[in-house]
């Protein structure tokens, strides 16, 4: 099922300034890599290049390529929506549906793709609940509006939503920076039970959170002010805690700036 | 007028500093000049709610018996000559609402449409002009949005004056509307939402239609009631494209089709006590209708899932 | 609704990047229907312009009279004769007469709504100004004329007893309520909610701590307003009373059946307190003799007028509007 991610010079674009520059890198199967660096270095950009939503913004395009296991994500004959199905996104904020009750949430991904057949939504719902750590607390209550729940229900609810459409692999993008430290925890809990199953890339601020989920670490930073961003260093997540190669990493590990 | 009072009290400088205030002493002509222009903003709005008032005590006082009589509501004016009481205005309703229907049925369409074009899909020029035009038709004139669909469908392509032609002229001036109210209400949907759609794998059209305009659906709603309002009451294009008849009439593309507007203005000339009793009572009529409209408009606003 | 817009400046504007979708038939048909729309209501606008000016050039070739500096209103026969300067002053006369009371005034309620009524009141009182606005024209006009045009009559006459000996309110023995000066003032309660709610937006706009910075620096109210909310809200206001005259200047039913038509070979008078005809009212008055090409094309020259005029303050408001913009942005 999980697949694995090789980046290949990448280069990316908000129409004529460059974003970022150069990426490189493997994110293998079922593990966590954690992309950190200071705010506006590229990170989430990074990540929205791989499941193709850096375009929706517009004049947002990219140069290099990014395969997931044999297939290139860019080549001109991939239909990005396909992509965006095999690739699911957590985002920052919390962002249930407001139209739709907590069922229909975790449905809408299937249901708005065509499957009608209401067996098998239900099935999928209840699983992707569960997968959420989320049923036990809401199976009562399905048909009630998803904006109801708290912050952290709300998005184990978009997890569970994500992972509806049964993807490959998992982004997240800061999925905690909105969360109460209790709620934080239960996520980071849920991803150390969803990387068995999924690739996950996920986007942090919190670096004691990057030690605690990641098998794999990034670290971007910007050249200079008004220079793309870049990945500065990647590998497993111990080592660059412990003993990064690059005096940037050390610098901002250990707090200097950022 | 007390509850404004508490404001600059609290704006002396504090802590018994005597720093003068950046304005001078509070001195009497200060104060004089701040309650002179409190008890005017008051007497503005008193001013402005007179008319409002007005027009709908008198409407109310010379047109309300009319409605109370059941033949109001069920008969037409066929047969009744202006010196006659009687007669209802059921013609006049009935026109009203089968051309503000068919008004909404054209314009609502083209107006969400555009409405999504500007937001969703329009960029650059051509985005630019519509967004333009459509101010411009906001502007238009309704006599003008009339003699045009005359000059259209009567000089150029010879057909008749018929209650499609006025359909016609008030779908121009219900669409800027629509377009407008739309137009913010989908701008209020947050892109959290359309980016959560995308990252689903749904695609874009679906996305609008299932997600973005579903959120602001009461929201829009309002905007077609109130759209629907403004149109109702209108009547330059009827005297030029829809002339009045006494009897019922359904057929939209043959003969003529009596509006609320155009019985009002047929008898307004009339010094008969019967003619005038019923163009009371078709004003009365015809505002509550618009009036209702607007009520609706606003109750279905107040469960809009995104706020401005 | 105010006739507002924004395409390109918004930094809220929502996705759509070109590869939002892709080249899926449903996305296809969908985009296509959008735009389309889009293209519908240019070519729409276009076509009013181009329809009107292609009816009216026939006749206007055909005019023995000056167009736009002739009194005269012979439309049909074999010699037409027919000019707008008496409705461009009919016009113009009423529409300003509206502005100069309903901007005032509008401003005012505004202020009154956003600074002064007490929360409990703020609400509902902009829905009641509302309302004027769902009151139909023919309505205002009927009105006007059977209720309240009879306590115009003693204005009337005491301002022509104190300043009659100004052409502007000679008294030309017209009934009080079918005056230019009356209509205007009907005109004025009509573009009302107009101005109010336009003035209101933006003066609820200010921001907090302008307003806060002058009270701190201890101006009442009345100085807090001076110096925070109106220069704030002055663009705003401009285009307020622009949308409202764009509307004054094309309202029918009600100056229609208000105002007494001058004889056509009436004197010329400047006095507001004159009938006349304005451009709106006066293609009304014709809609039941629309029978030939000729006349109908007098007619409809009068209305291309209209369209051009209403067109040029319309498009100005926006540039106002769309200015402001860039400086609160």
């Amino acid at each position: 099922m999980a697949k694995r991610i090789d980046v290949k010079d990448l280069d990316i674009y908000y129409g004529d300034f460059k974003a970022v520059e150069g990426v490189t890198m493997t994110v293998e199967p079922r593990s966590v890599t954690a992309f950190i660096g200071p705010s506006g270095c590229g990170k989430s950009t990074v990540l929205r290049t791989l499941n193709r939503m850096h375009e929706v913004i517009p004049g947002g395009r990219v140069e290099g390529s990014v395969m997931l296991d044999d297939q290139d994500l860019y080549a001109s004959s991939m239909d990005p929506v396909a992509v965006r199905r095999t690739v699911g996104m957590v985002f920052q904020r919390p962002n249930p549906f407001p139209t739709m009750s907590i069922r229909d949430n975790v449905a809408a991904g299937l249901r708005l793709n065509g499957v009608k057949k209401k067996s098998v939504l239900d099935e999928v719902v209840e699983q992707s609940l569960r997968g959420a750590n989320l049923w036990t607390e809401v199976k009562d209550r399905l048909d009630k509006p998803g904006a109801g729940l708290s912050g952290g229900q709300q998005q184990r609810l978009c997890i569970a939503r994500a992972i509806a459409v049964n993807p490959q692999v998992l982004l997240m993008d800061e999925p905690c920076s909105a969360l109460d430290p209790i709620s934080t925890l239960a996520i980071e809990d849920l991803i150390n039970d969803l990387k068995s199953e999924y690739t996950i890339v996920i986007v942090t601020h919190n670096m004691q959170q990057a030690a605690r989920v990641s098998d794999q670490t990034a670290f971007f930073n910007l050249k200079a002010t008004g220079e793309p961003g870049r990945l500065v260093e990647i590998g497993e997540t111990q080592r660059i805690f412990s003993n990064p190669t690059e005096k940037a990493t050390e610098d901002y590990i250990s707090g200097r700036f950022g | 007028m007390s509850s404004a009072q508490v404001d600059h009290a609290a704006a002396p400088p504090a802590a018994g500093v005597p720093t003068p205030s950046a304005f001078g002493e509070k001195s009497g002509g200060r104060a004089v000049k701040d309650v002179t222009a409190r008890v005017v903003m008051w007497l503005a709005f008193g001013i402005a709610v007179v008319p409002l008032v007005w027009i709908l005590g008198s409407t109310l006082v010379k047109g309300g018996h009319m409605l109370v009589d059941s033949v109001w509501w069920t008969n037409s004016q066929s047969g009744i000559t202006s010196r006659r009481v009687g007669g209802g205005a059921v013609h006049a309703i009935q026109g009203t609402l089968i051309q503000a229907a068919v008004t909404a049925a054209m314009s609502v369409p083209v107006g969400v449409l555009t409405a999504v074009y500007l937001v969703e899909y329009g960029r650059g020029r051509l985005a630019r002009t519509v967004s333009f035009m459509v101010d411009i038709l906001t502007g238009i004139p309704s006599i003008v949005a009339g003699l045009f669909i005359y000059a259209l469908w009567v000089t150029t392509l010879g057909f008749q004056r018929v209650a499609f032609a006025v359909t016609l002229a008030l779908a121009m001036l219900m669409i800027p509307t629509i377009v407008r109210s739309t137009e913010e209400m989908l701008k209020l949907v947050p892109n959290e939402l359309r980016e959560a759609s995308y990252a689903l794998g749904v695609p874009k059209w679906k996305t609008i239609m299932k997600i973005v305009v579903p959120t602001a659906f009461s929201g829009i709603v309002t905007g077609v009631l109130l759209g629907l309002a403004r149109v109702m009451g209108e009547t330059a294009p009827l005297i030029i494209l829809g002339p009045y008849t006494k009897v019922i009439a359904t057929d939209l593309f043959d003969g003529l089709m009596a509006t609320l507007p155009t019985m009002i203005n047929q008898d307004r000339t009339e010094a008969l006590q019967p003619a005038l009793d019923r163009v009371w009572g078709a004003s009365l009529t015809l505002i509550l209708l618009v009036f209702m409209l607007n009520l609706l408009g606003r109750f279905v606003g107040r469960f809009s899932k995104v706020k401005g | 609704m105010t006739g507002r817009s924004t395409v390109d400046e918004d930094p809220r504007h929502p996705l759509g990047g070109d590869r939002a979708s892709t080249g899926r038939l449903g996305d296809r048909i969908f985009g296509g229907l959008a735009t389309t729309s889009g293209i519908l209501i240019v070519v729409l606008v276009t076509l009013v312009g181009v329809f009107l000016l292609w009816q009216a050039v026939p006749s206007l070739l055909k005019n023995e009279a000056n167009f736009l500096l002739s009194r005269e209103w012979s439309p049909s026969g074999a010699n037409p004769r027919f000019g707008i300067l008496e409705l461009a002053w009919g016009t113009l006369i009423t529409s300003v007469i509206a502005m100069i009371i309903a901007v005032p005034l509008g401003v005012a309620v505004a202020l009154f709504i956003t600074q002064y009524a007490p929360p409990w009141l703020s609400k509902p009182a902009a829905s009641t100004i509302d309302l004027l606005a769902a009151v139909p024209s023919i309505v205002y006009g009927f009105w006007g004329l059977n209720i309240a045009g009879q306590y115009f009559q003693p204005v009337l006459s005491g301002i022509d007893g104190a300043l009659g000996w100004l052409p502007v309110f000679e008294d030309q023995g017209t009934s009080a309520k079918s005056t230019l000066a009356f209509a205007g003032m009907i005109l004025a309660i009509m573009i009302l909610p107009i101005v109010t709610a336009i003035s209101r937006e933006v003066f609820a706009q200010v921001p907090t701590t302008h307003k806060e910075g002058a009270l701190a620096l201890g101006a009442t109210r009345w100085e807090m307003i001076r110096v925070a909310v109106l220069p704030y809200g002055k663009p705003g206001v401009i285009s307020a009373a622009m949308l409202g005259l764009g509307r004054a200047l094309g309202e029918t039913l009600a100056v229609l059946i208000l105002l007494s038509t001058l004889s056509a070979n009436a004197d010329w008078s400047f006095s507001i307190f004159n009938g006349g005809s304005t451009f709106a009212s006066r293609i009304a008055q014709g809609a039941g003799e629309f029978d030939t090409p000729q006349k109908t094309g007098a007619y409809i020259a009068a209305g291309l007028v209209l369209f051009v005029v209403t067109f040029v303050v319309n498009a100005t408001a926006r540039i106002v509007i769309d200015r402001r913009k860039a400086f609160t942005e």
